[in-house]
């Protein structure tokens, strides 16, 4: 329960400096990467069976393995955090910036790349501040730049500034992002950015947690990462707990140990639901996945265990809802930041995100139909075919049929709420 | 390049039944040729695929049950089962229109792309029958100027990016993009950054909605009133496919159709041109027609009876025997051509016919270059250009390389002033004027030119590496080596391009040629004998004599004069001056290179006979003018850039009583005496398929069977590919026309090959021209074209006329700062022909030690054609001393 792998420096108010990082064993787990062979580390990452932490929970020892053979490769970090209640990357950023540059360098090293940027959200501007001058001591301190640490090894490592688009953190528009360009999403094939990626070479994309989860396992070793959490679910996991909770905040968990029901209840977690008032429903792992609802809070913290309930843990942001939450205001609040967000290239997205939040807005403001609860689901049945989980798409990229999650979320439990917002001309909370 | 000229088949399931694909074709295009049609609207067949419009979602079998995938952008793969009549597609179809359709307003009835409409088609075909959508539409200012011609009314635009990759993919300049997100995604120019392409029509044209307007047929017609001609665009010389459409006998407007020479495109001078035919829908003034024969009375010119004017003019022709010159017919059809040859060479007897004004090359070595055709620059190994700016004096061409360089094929290129075939080539090679040959020479490895060139005062004009890279691109022998070459500068001789072409066909035999004359139907007129030295069918006189011994009454026995000559026998009195000048739509007071040659020949002519389609500044100084036929009311055949014959359509009537250039030229040869001994311009048609060799076998039916693309000469040199299916959603506006089929008669079509082979034609061009050397005081004068001049087409369209600049002299930076003076200050040129004051801009893009003119472009004081001022036509190269004013 009390392990800590990217969290450890939580005690310390001056954890992002650089004396503070070397004293507490910075750049020991990146030594020792370099004393071993590349293939090692990897080794030591498939060993650890590390999920990538940005949201498809992918193996990155596995998103590493298919990086195309060629002379110029990249490795990008993903740090675009965007989602609304999404903010764990948020505080590894700002709170632990070397672990993160270190993370990269090793990374790097792994997969002999030999050029890396770190993509941030550009909202971000303590973060920015903090990893740019992370990067520019251990250019300083010898851990990036040529020859790292005598090892042979060079590294070069931009940090981009985000441009403020929620879109550029689907990977594809991110490097089209980087590359200088508007950010669409690439349409798919190729599926992989490991084949075409940044420039068209062969690039890796990591979130900003998965890497920094590196150090510890390097330094600690595969095994030791693995036997943390359970089945396909090791280590542990940043969770963005916020909503009706006494103690919103980041927390780190050791995976499938612990349920929703131990993350919003326990004293040194969330702390219980607000005013001892009862769950009405969880969003489970970002806006884009599909609810939880009371009989679903003993469901283990765990990536098969919430996908066996057709939801996702997602980004690892958890947002509770307790009794008093008005269900057509949330559905109608996400809808909105899809739409604002909807990058315009597709169809169904860049309109049925628009038409879904005017709807949407008249049941919660006073001019809703009874027709319109159905017109609701079958226009998400036109972004998403079936509103099955995983979703079926008509769209480039995951944001479309991310949009129906909520709002069928809401109708399939609380389809009484709507109908009465029809009736009451509005909403009766407010809230 | 080798995976794609072997087509692999791939089996696929489609609906049920079994379809094949070729190797790399999309889903949506195999099943169009199978005869399913799918719908779409960001897809284009002349442009990548994007799959954002979502409307040509297919079901897919896949190991994990059915997907839906968007058919533009998955090539089918063996065994495939693929589903486009599902229900689920067909809901996918419905949700998409509903969808495209919830912000879109139907102001059909108001809108210019109404009852030709993909969305409004589409949505008939696969849509809901009504909306659900209740809300408060989008709204935004409508529409919005994006640029002179082009306007945006973001309220229709279905954002399929059409126009956005058109812009960037095609035309290579991403002037107009996305901004804003979600449902408020706009299209929009950037705000530093003018939307001032050549091609912006096409974003108008393929616009699956009303969103894009161009200016000249705004509220103009209805789609269902509209006639349309299917014809051959008469810009320039590349021969774009067009639709030409009319409402109540006045254009409106002009279509690109897809075919293998255009894929389609145009520029906007050939879409926009027509404004100077029958005028702007919406302008009050006429354009500057001639629409009666006029005859000098006391010193003006007044209008008269065809009967006085032919008259008049037959009696001037008989007294000065076989003095006559004819300059001009570069803009004519190919009947027109071959029946003033016929008058001039068959009845006049006269052989100083000259169909250039000294701006293009000898029809030696246009006849005697191995012919490449367009299509040729789709499977080159390397294309070399050593021509003036090509987006500007042969658009759609210039499109097509980009296409080629877009496929990885190298260009190498050598200019006098970097240009936008620059910005694609593999290699570019600057060079100063007069210098061309020198740097050929290097490139076939002969480098004792190189001391030369680096000897000049301002240093080498090109990076010797980039020479290397050309060295090293072009291939061995000259195999797949296509090379285009036209008139680098104008003000400096011709023959200097003409050695350096003939020195690369003699370093590289199995490299092919695309000579790139600018003007409409050059090609066709030096095909057809208005050219000195030849007979029709690209024969020489004393070769061709013999053919055409029976039909005509006679040929002439001596080579003539060309344009310059005459003009300057004329300006110094000599005893070959020509007594009488024919000018057939020439306008050499405006276009030709040297302008006091052209004052001084045309005032000491004794009667000049302008036969023109529009009053211009040498109608003006014309004793009698006879009207002719221009562009869209003409019948007949052109021929372009590669000597490729295509169809000329009429779509409105000719204004007045203009005639067609054929019949004037009969009429003229009856008020002569004399008989042309053909009545229609079929019969034109007939003979010269008949009598000249290189068009033997060019008949009507081979013509029609060829559904537009034309017929390269000789027949049988080139494949005729016959009709495509016709995609109503790429090129929206064109009306289908019913597909015809190859002819039949295919096989039994003549083989007419050139009766003057082509070693015998090049041994005339000369070897080398000796260049003076640089003067370290001077600059030497790069003169080119630009899409928008002082011509007739550009001032009389009241859309184009706006575009055209005033002249610039650009000079390297350092030039001003000899001179002590800013960009933008008016400074003098001195040449040895005269001086002309004109505002120096400072380009660091300029080669050092030449100063770049644009011709035919007017000063404050120097109305008309400024740089013509500077030119001497009898100088090797133009030296130009600058000094402030």
């Amino acid at each position: 329960m009390s392990t800590t792998i990217v969290t450890a420096r939580r005690e310390f108010d001056d954890s992002f400096t650089i004396e503070r990082a070397l004293a507490t064993g910075a750049y020991e787990g990146l030594k020792k990467a370099l004393a071993m062979t590349p293939e090692a580390v990897c080794a030591e990452v498939d060993a650890a069976s590390l999920l990538g932490r940005g949201g498809a929970g992918f193996p990155a020892g596995r998103k590493w393995s298919m990086l195309r053979k060629n002379p110029t490769t990249y490795l990008v970090i993903n740090g675009d955090e965007s989602e609304p209640a999404t903010f764990k990357d948020h505080y590894l950023i700002e709170r632990d910036p070397h672990q993160l540059v270190e993370g990269v360098i090793i990374a790097a090293y792994a997969l002999q790349v030999t050029q890396a940027f770190i993509f941030i959200r550009g909202e971000f501007a303590l973060g920015l501040e903090r990893v740019t001058q992370a990067i520019n001591e251990a250019y300083a301190h010898g851990a990036l730049g040529r020859n790292i640490f005598g090892s042979g090894f060079s590294l070069d490592l931009v940090v981009h500034p985000g441009a403020g688009a929620y879109i550029c953190g689907e990977e594809t528009a991110l490097l089209e992002s980087l590359e200088g360009k508007r950010g669409f999403p690439r349409i798919k094939p190729p599926f992989f950015p490991a084949a075409i990626g940044l420039y068209g070479e062969p690039t890796v994309v990591n979130n900003v947690e998965t890497v920094s989860n590196l150090p510890w396992i390097v330094s600690n070793g595969g095994a030791a990462f693995a036997a943390l959490g359970e089945g396909r679910s090791t280590g542990t996991r940043l969770f963005a707990l916020s909503g009706d909770v006494e103690r919103p905040g980041v927390f780190e968990v050791e995976m499938v140990k612990s349920t929703f029901r131990d993350l919003i209840e326990r004293p040194e977690l969330g702390g219980g639901v607000r005013g001892g008032k009862a769950v009405k429903a969880i969003i489970p792992g970002g806006v884009s996945a599909p609810w939880f609802f009371p009989e679903d809070l003993d469901t283990p913290l765990g990536q098969d265990e919430v996908a066996a309930k057709n939801s996702m843990l997602g980004s690892g942001s958890i947002v509770v809802m307790d009794e008093t939450r008005c269900m057509v205001r949330a559905a109608w609040r996400i809808t909105k930041f899809f739409s604002r967000e909807s990058c315009g290239q597709c169809t169904p997205c860049r309109e049925g995100s628009g038409w879904l939040e005017r709807v949407l807005y008249r049941l919660e403001h006073g001019g809703g139909r009874m027709e319109d609860v159905d017109l609701l689901l079958d226009l998400c049945d036109n972004i998403a075919p079936g509103l099955t989980w995983p979703p079926q798409q008509t769209t480039i990229c995951v944001l479309g049929p991310s949009i129906p999650s909520s709002i069928h979320s809401a109708i399939s439990r609380f389809r009484e709420e709507f109908i009465a917002h029809v009736h009451d001309g509005g909403c009766r909370h407010g809230r | 390049m080798a995976d794609d000229a072997t087509p692999v088949t791939i089996r696929f399931t489609l609906d049920g039944r079994e379809v094949e694909a070729n190797k790399g074709e999309m889903l949506i295009a195999a099943a169009e040729r199978s005869g399913t049609y799918i719908p779409r609207f960001c897809y284009h067949p002349r442009m990548e695929p994007v799959g954002v419009c979502r409307m040509c979602l297919v079901e897919v079998e896949g190991p994990r049950g059915t997907t839906l995938m968007p058919s533009c952008y998955i090539a089918p793969a063996e065994g495939m089962v693929v589903r486009t009549d599902s229900e689920k597609v067909k809901k996918a179809q419905d949700g998409v229109l509903e969808f495209l359709l919830a912000n879109h307003p139907l102001d059909c009835p108001v809108c210019d792309k109404g009852g030709e409409c993909p969305l409004q088609d589409q949505t008939l075909a696969y849509g809901p029958g009504e909306s659900r959508f209740i809300e408060e539409k989008r709204h935004f200012e409508k529409p919005v100027p994006i640029s002179d011609l082009v306007l945006l009314d973001r309220e229709r635009c279905i954002q399929c990016s059409r126009c956005t990759r058109f812009a960037a993919e095609v035309a290579g300049e991403a002037q107009i993009a996305f901004a804003g997100r979600g449902d408020l995604v706009e299209v929009a120019p950037f705000p530093t950054e003018p939307f001032t392409s050549h091609f912006s029509g096409n974003t108008v044209q393929i616009c699956p909605v009303g969103a894009l307007t161009a200016k000249p047929y705004r509220f103009a017609a209805r789609p269902w009133d509209i006639d349309q001609a299917e014809s051959t665009c008469t810009g320039c010389s590349v021969g774009c496919r067009v639709a030409v459409q009319s409402s109540q006998d006045r254009l409106t407007r002009v279509l690109g159709v897809d075919g293998e020479v255009s894929h389609g495109w145009l520029c906007d001078k050939g879409r926009f041109g027509f404004e100077a035919v029958t005028g702007a829908h919406d302008a009050d003034s006429e354009p500057g027609r001639v629409t009666t024969p006029m005859l000098k009375k006391n010193g003006e010119l007044v209008p008269v009876t065809w009967s006085e004017a032919l008259s008049a003019a037959a009696a001037a022709l008989s007294a000065a025997g076989t003095s006559v010159g004819v300059i001009g017919g570069a803009q004519f059809t190919n009947e027109g051509a071959y029946a003033w040859a016929k008058l001039a060479k068959g009845v006049i007897g006269t052989d100083s016919v000259d169909a250039q004004l000294d701006d293009g090359l000898p029809a030696s070595l246009v006849f005697g270059l191995p012919a490449a055709t367009i299509l040729d620059l789709d499977t080159a190994s390397a294309i070399l250009t050593i021509t003036g700016d090509l987006s500007e004096e042969l658009p759609v061409l210039f499109l097509r390389l980009r296409e080629a360089a877009h496929r990885g094929t190298p260009i190498i290129q050598i200019h006098q002033h970097p240009d936008s075939v620059t910005a694609i080539a593999h290699s570019a090679l600057a060079v100063r004027s007069g210098d061309t040959d020198a740097v050929v020479r290097m490139l076939c490895g002969d480098d004792a030119q190189a001391a030369q060139l680096r000897n000049h005062p301002e240093g080498l004009s090109f990076d010797p590496a980039a020479l290397e890279a050309a060295k090293a691109a072009l291939p061995q022998g000259g195999k797949g080596l296509v090379v285009i070459v036209g008139r680098e500068n104008l003000a400096e001789d011709g023959t200097l391009t003409a050695a350096a072409a003939k020195r690369i066909a003699g370093a590289f035999p199995e490299a092919t040629f695309l000579v790139g004359l600018r003007r409409a139907n050059v090609r066709g007129a030096l095909d057809l004998g208005l050219t000195p030295g030849f007979l029709p069918g690209r024969v020489t006189l004393a070769e061709g004599q013999s053919g055409y011994a029976g039909t005509w009454s006679t040929t002439p026995s001596t080579t003539g004069l060309s344009t310059v000559e005459q003009l300057g026998a004329l300006a110094t009195g000599a005893a070959a001056a020509p007594s009488v000048l024919v000018l057939l739509g020439a306008d050499p007071l405006t276009d030709l290179r040297d302008g006091a040659l052209a004052t001084a020949g045309l005032a000491k002519a004794n009667t000049t006979i302008v036969v023109s389609g529009h009053h211009t500044a040498t109608t003006a100084m014309a004793d009698i003018v006879l009207p002719v036929t221009v562009a869209n009311e003409r019948t007949g055949t052109t021929t372009n850039v590669e000597g490729r014959v295509s169809v000329l359509a009429p779509a409105v009537a000719a204004p007045g009583q203009s005639w067609a250039d054929w019949t004037i030229a009969a009429a003229l040869a009856d008020a002569l005496g004399a008989d042309l001994g053909l009545e229609t311009v079929d019969a034109f048609a007939a003979e010269i398929a008949a009598l000249a060799p290189s068009h033997r076998g060019l008949s009507a039916q081979l013509l029609a069977s060829a559904s537009g693309d034309g017929v390269v000469v000789p027949v049988g040199s080139s494949p005729i590919h016959g009709a495509q299916p016709l995609d109503p959603t790429a090129f929206p506006g064109v009306k289908a026309v019913p597909a015809r089929p190859l002819g039949t008669e295919e096989a039994s079509v003549l083989e007419g090959a050139p009766a003057t082979g082509g070693a015998a034609l090049l041994s005339t061009i000369p070897e080398a021209v000796s260049v003076p050397g640089p003067d370290g005081y001077a600059l030497r004068l790069t003169v080119q074209r630009r899409l928008y001049d002082g011509g007739a087409t550009v001032t009389n369209a009241p859309s184009l006329a706006p575009l055209v600049d005033g002249a610039t002299v650009r000079v390297h930076p350092s030039a001003l700062d000899r001179l002590g003076v800013a960009s933008g200050t008016v400074v003098r040129l001195r040449s040895a022909a005269a001086h002309l004051d004109v505002p120096a801009v400072s380009d660091k893009t300029v080669t050092k030690g030449t100063a770049v003119l644009s011709f035919n472009h007017g000063t404050a004081e120097h109305a008309g054609n400024a740089a013509a001022s500077l030119i001497d036509a009898a100088a090797v190269v133009t030296d130009v001393r600058m000094e402030t004013r």
